[in-house]
């Protein structure tokens, strides 16, 4: 059996500097969840179909099952974590409270950030316009109506 | 679902690239976006000894008009096609297929080079520029040839890039002014892969269809242009009764895959609806041209 290929890597998560050797194998959100211990991220389905693993990185939400780690070389890098603590989505956050958007929450921090980058373009929605945005985004639990509602309140409060 | 170990190289330039394929061929795989290779390595279904990302290599970026064509770099992201004013402007039919291709997070890395490549059965871009009679760029230290689209695809997965070769650009001509397009497909979830499909591109004269190329995607192994439907419909006044008679002839040019998607006959039935929508929409977009 060959060694394990490394490599070093460098990028930012969540604003901080991170330098680490990592297998060339390993997908992103392995890395950010047992290297980092940012485990708000979620592993669903390890293909790409169902979006739990959502991160956004230089700016634009991805798969994080779907990227290398070593692909994030130089890149920025954010995680549910860091999109909390930036308040960027507080008043989604709250919404989905509101209106029951989560019950047993795994695809949570997925639909939150890629929901973020819906809000992020600051213009109004269509609710199919928000479900056709949403799409790659499975949940399981509340058959997406208040998770659209929730989407949908916070995109009319901040696009006035 | 984790991957097999390999070798990761992350290449400097073109010619770094084309270096580590005419070395390692088919042993190797390009990493572009890795929207279908990482699920392909996580699922183990291929087990490359190599994957050489591309992901820095500037020449194979960008969208650019060229000589009456748009030239699209293969390692245009699909978010990059989807917001492009030359696309717009240009090139209607991908326009029209983009918002079909995949989810917002896997449009944000999948590349349009990498769509090609890969030839996905149900996949949208290999029917769009089939339909646009496209020419397919690839290199390797051999040289670098174009392929018209339709001689491309050959078979499931299969396409006519040499194991040495890297896919560097895709031209597209320019729709033409007496031209329509028209982008369809049926897909269980939005952004999932398609059912059936159809990628429309027709010379109209308000009813009278000129001529029209038919390609058909999702339901076949590969991107399938339907001539017997297409001598059907040329020179022809768009009618319920032409309708049938195209509806009878797609029957010669398709032969459905059977899979969890539905049965051959399912599909075809599917793929007949489309047509007759998809040319309802076509007179009605020349109209109002």
């Amino acid at each position: 059996m060959s060694l394990e290929e490394e490599l070093a890597v460098i990028m930012t998560v969540n604003g901080e500097r991170v330098a680490r050797s990592i297998p060339v194998r390993q997908h992103l959100v392995d890395f950010l969840r047992t290297e980092l211990g940012l485990t708000g991220s979620h592993i669903g389905c390890e293909h790409g179909m169902c979006g739990a693993c959502s991160v956004r990185v230089d700016g634009a939400v991805v798969r994080g099952c779907l990227m290398l780690a070593v692909q994030a070389d130089g890149c920025d890098v954010l995680t549910i974590e860091g999109l909390t603590e930036s308040e960027e989505v507080a008043d989604l956050q709250a919404k989905f409270v509101e209106r029951n958007a989560l019950q047993c929450g795994y695809c949570t921090p997925g639909m939150l950030i890629t929901a973020a980058e819906l809000l992020k373009q600051g213009k109004p929605v269509s609710r199919d316009g928000i479900r056709a945005f949403l799409s790659g985004n499975y949940c399981r639990c509340t058959g997406y109506h208040a998770i659209i509602d929730a989407v949908e309140e916070t995109l009319k409060a901040r696009t006035g | 679902m984790k991957a097999p170990r390999f070798s990761y190289v992350r290449a400097q330039s073109l010619d770094h690239v084309l270096q580590l394929l005419a070395e390692h061929g088919d042993e190797a795989r390009i990493l572009a976006g890795g929207q279908s290779l990482i699920p392909v390595l996580n699922m183990r279904l291929s087990q490359p000894k190599l994957l050489i990302d591309i992901n820095r290599i500037e020449p194979l970026k960008g969208i650019s008009r060229r000589d009456g064509s748009v030239r699209i770099g293969a390692l245009a992201r699909h978010v990059e096609v989807m917001s492009s004013s030359v696309v717009q402007d240009s090139l209607p039919l991908i326009a029209e297929a983009m918002p079909h291709v995949a989810h917002v997070a896997v449009r944000n890395r999948g590349t349009f080079g990498g769509s090609i490549a890969l030839a996905d059965p149900s996949a949208e871009l290999p029917a769009c520029i089939v339909a646009l009679a496209a020419r397919v760029v690839v290199q390797s230290t051999r040289g670098r040839r174009a392929i018209a689209a339709d001689e491309f695809f050959l078979d499931l997965y299969e396409t006519a890039r040499k194991p040495d070769e890297l896919l560097v650009e895709v031209l597209i001509p320019e729709q033409e002014d007496d031209c329509v397009s028209v982008f369809m497909e049926l897909a269980r979830r939005h952004g999932d892969f398609a059912i059936a499909g159809l990628a429309c591109y027709a010379r109209c004269k308000d009813e009278m269809v000129n001529e029209a190329r038919l390609v058909y995607f999702g339901s076949e192994v590969k991107p399938t242009l339907a001539v017997h439907a297409m001598a059907a419909l040329a020179r022809k006044q768009w009618t319920p009764a032409l309708s049938e008679v195209v509806s009878a002839a797609l029957g010669d040019d398709l032969d459905p895959i059977d899979n969890i998607f539905g049965s051959p006959a399912t599909k075809l039935h599917l793929q007949r609806v489309l047509t007759r929508r998809a040319l309802d929409k076509a007179v009605q977009r020349a109209k109002l041209q």
